[in-house]
């Protein structure tokens, strides 16, 4: 059955029957025919609800609504058989009617929006590089300022970075390094074995892990772990007042919170990549072993003859520079963070994004400029 | 005289080793204003979190509509969940949506309703809670703490729920904001015939929005009643905590 009816009659009237339940769940078969009706110039509107039983808000604004609007067209509205408890509601609504038109909603002119997020993108991408100019000034301050009074120098907090960023990323460096190290093995053991020139797998794994693969996979690692952790620590901070409270109390959050950072992971890096070597190259010694039939010791000796002092060193030599770019941007991204938490989960997504891409951006600098020097 | 709607039976809650309520039982009834009151620490809105099924406790019942909230199935806490809402200290509005899907958001999950009534509904409920018209595409970080507040109303109000669960809610605001959020709750629960269950330790709000309350005293409940009854309860804590001797 239906619970509603609607019969137009002539000279411009239309009567209304409500039966059983006017409520969220009945609402949406009678919705459309209710909004014909209030499309159309009647005259007069005739509801009658002797046989509702039940009515809830959405009823009650939908009627309200509904009479409201033939009031506004100089119509009448004639309400018959409705109980005080749900007049009393009805008229509730209607005292709580806001109309959707009278607001202004911002909306989007799809010709001239992709202009001015364009125009908004340059804007604030300028603003963006001109806040990290003046982060990366007040932090150089702080570090000169830390320089002369070294008793303000967060150790503690530098040494509980070191374990943190520094020690617990071993496990997984290693698994990344060692996998990486096992890979390339495998697939030069097989191009060099048509050579016959078995024995410089070992200069070919030494010299690409040590210079190259190992720094770039521990800084990438890195990145992934620390730079999106200090974004959002100094983003969640940010949000919770934190770093207000820090600066009403005196104390500077560049201190406090980036300089131990930072200075965590330029000592800590430098350990990680030494330890990236080694475990990169044991993978590559594993697979020399298997496929290629190079002892251990054999691997070990060649090592030692072809394998300058210098390429040790490089990595060793780039990873500080990685550790500095990893920290600096993962606590830039934080501070850039306001209001809402899922600005958070912007700027920690954008500082791993910008710690890799500097890395591997870095890396190739420091590359080319070498190979020019001749090292 | 009116049906009994939360009774709340000798619940423990334990942290760890750390007893925060022993053994505490009260009942809300239907229609009225219910108070929680208790210092910082008590475990009050702890209680509250047990009521709308946040938190688990240690043993005891407790009993929402003539349900147990502790042995429903899955399927049956949904349904009863449809028939409360909460309103949360800070507001608790979903910061990626603007005010007005933050209200329809509940209407859009579980009903048929078409969009245009939802956001009507929505702004009805965003009028009633008083929230200018100028906030109604604002996003949450754009809106002071007592607009969130109200914005939060809004939202709590939205399914039309039989309870409504507030978490201090006058906190935050200033004496007069607060007085106004009193009165529109109070109002409202008339209104709209709500059974109301709020946890604060706002005098204003004791003295003119409460039907009855209870108090959280070390672990236990010390009092359950009407504040007339609390005046003549003789003990230094009610009467140091409602200060009654300040005027």
């Amino acid at each position: 059955m239906s619970s509603f009816s609607i019969t137009e009659e002539a000279d411009k009237q239309c009567s209304i029957k409500i039966y059983d339940k006017l409520d969220k769940n009945s609402i949406k078969s009678i919705y459309p025919k209710i909004k014909k009706i209030k499309n159309k110039k009647f005259m007069l509107l005739k509801i009658d609800c002797f046989d509702m039983i039940s009515l809830d808000y959405a009823g009650a604004l939908l009627l309200a609504d509904l009479s409201a609007t033939f009031c506004e067209n100089r119509a009448s509205v004639v309400i018959t058989g409705m109980s005080a408890d749900f007049k009393s509601m009805m008229l509730f609504a209607r005292k709580n009617l806001r109309q959707k038109s009278n607001i202004k909603e911002p909306k989007e002119n799809i010709f001239v929006s992709p202009i001015i997020k364009t125009g908004k993108y340059f804007v604030d991408s300028f603003d963006s590089f001109l806040f990290f100019l003046s982060f990366l000034g007040e932090t150089v301050l702080q570090f000169f300022r830390v320089l002369v009074h070294p008793w303000q120098f967060r150790y503690k907090a530098t040494a509980a970075h070191i374990e943190r960023s520094g020690a617990q990323a071993l496990p997984i460096v290693a698994l990344t390094s060692f996998l990486v190290g096992l890979v390339i093995a495998y697939q030069s053991a097989e191009q060099l074995a048509k050579f016959g020139a078995n024995i410089f797998i070992v200069d070919m794994i030494s010299i690409s892990m040590f210079r190259e693969l190992a720094p770039l996979i521990a800084a990438i690692v890195i990145a992934g772990r620390s730079a999106s952790a200090y974004a959002a620590e100094i983003g969640t901070m940010k949000i919770t007042e934190e770093i207000d409270a820090m600066r009403s109390m005196g104390f500077n959050p560049i201190v406090y919170l980036v300089l131990p950072r930072i200075f965590a992971l330029v000592i800590a890096m430098p350990l990680i990549v030494f330890f990236a070597d080694i475990v990169g190259v044991f993978g590559g010694m594993i697979v020399s072993k298997t496929s290629l039939g190079i002892s251990y010791s054999e691997f070990i000796q060649r090592g030692r003859d072809v394998v300058a002092l210098k390429h040790i060193l490089i990595g060793l030599f780039k990873a500080p520079f990685f550790g500095l770019l990893i920290a600096t941007i993962g606590c830039f991204r934080g501070f850039q963070v306001t209001g809402s938490t899922e600005s958070i989960g912007k700027y920690t997504t954008i500082s791993v994004v910008n710690a890799i891409f500097w890395v591997i951006a870095c890396n190739a600098l420091i590359s080319v400029v070498l190979t020019e020097i001749g090292i | 005289m009116s049906e009994t709607i939360i009774k709340v039976k000798d619940v423990v809650t334990q942290f760890g080793k750390k007893v925060v309520h022993d053994k505490i039982s009260l009942e809300v009834k239907e229609g009225e204003i219910y108070g929680i009151l208790g210092g910082s620490g008590s475990g009050k809105t702890t209680i509250l979190r047990e009521m709308i099924m946040l938190q688990k406790f240690k043993s005891g019942s407790i009993e929402i509509l003539g349900k147990k909230i502790d042995k429903i199935s899955h399927s049956e806490a949904v349904e009863l969940k449809k028939n409360w809402s909460v309103l949360f200290q800070f507001g608790a509005l979903y910061s990626s949506l603007n005010i007005l899907e933050n209200v329809s958001i509940p209407l859009i999950e579980y009903t048929d309703l078409p969009k245009e009534l939802i956001e009507d509904i929505a702004l009805s409920k965003l009028k009633m809670s008083g929230l200018k018209k100028e906030a109604t595409y604002l996003f949450p970080s754009e809106l002071s703490g007592g607009m969130k507040k109200r914005a939060a109303l809004a939202r709590a109000l939205a399914m039309d729920p039989k309870i409504l669960f507030l978490d201090e809610p006058t906190s935050g605001l200033d004496p007069v904001g607060a007085e106004n959020f009193d009165r529109l709750i109070k109002e409202l629960a008339t209104l709209l015939k709500l059974t109301v269950v709020i946890v604060t330790h706002d005098l204003h709000t004791i003295e003119h929005v409460l039907d009855r309350f209870c108090i959280i005293f070390e672990k236990k409940i010390l009092f359950e009643g009407t504040l007339k009854e609390a005046k003549e309860f003789k003990h230094y804590a009610i009467q140091e905590f409602l200060k009654l001797d300040r005027e």
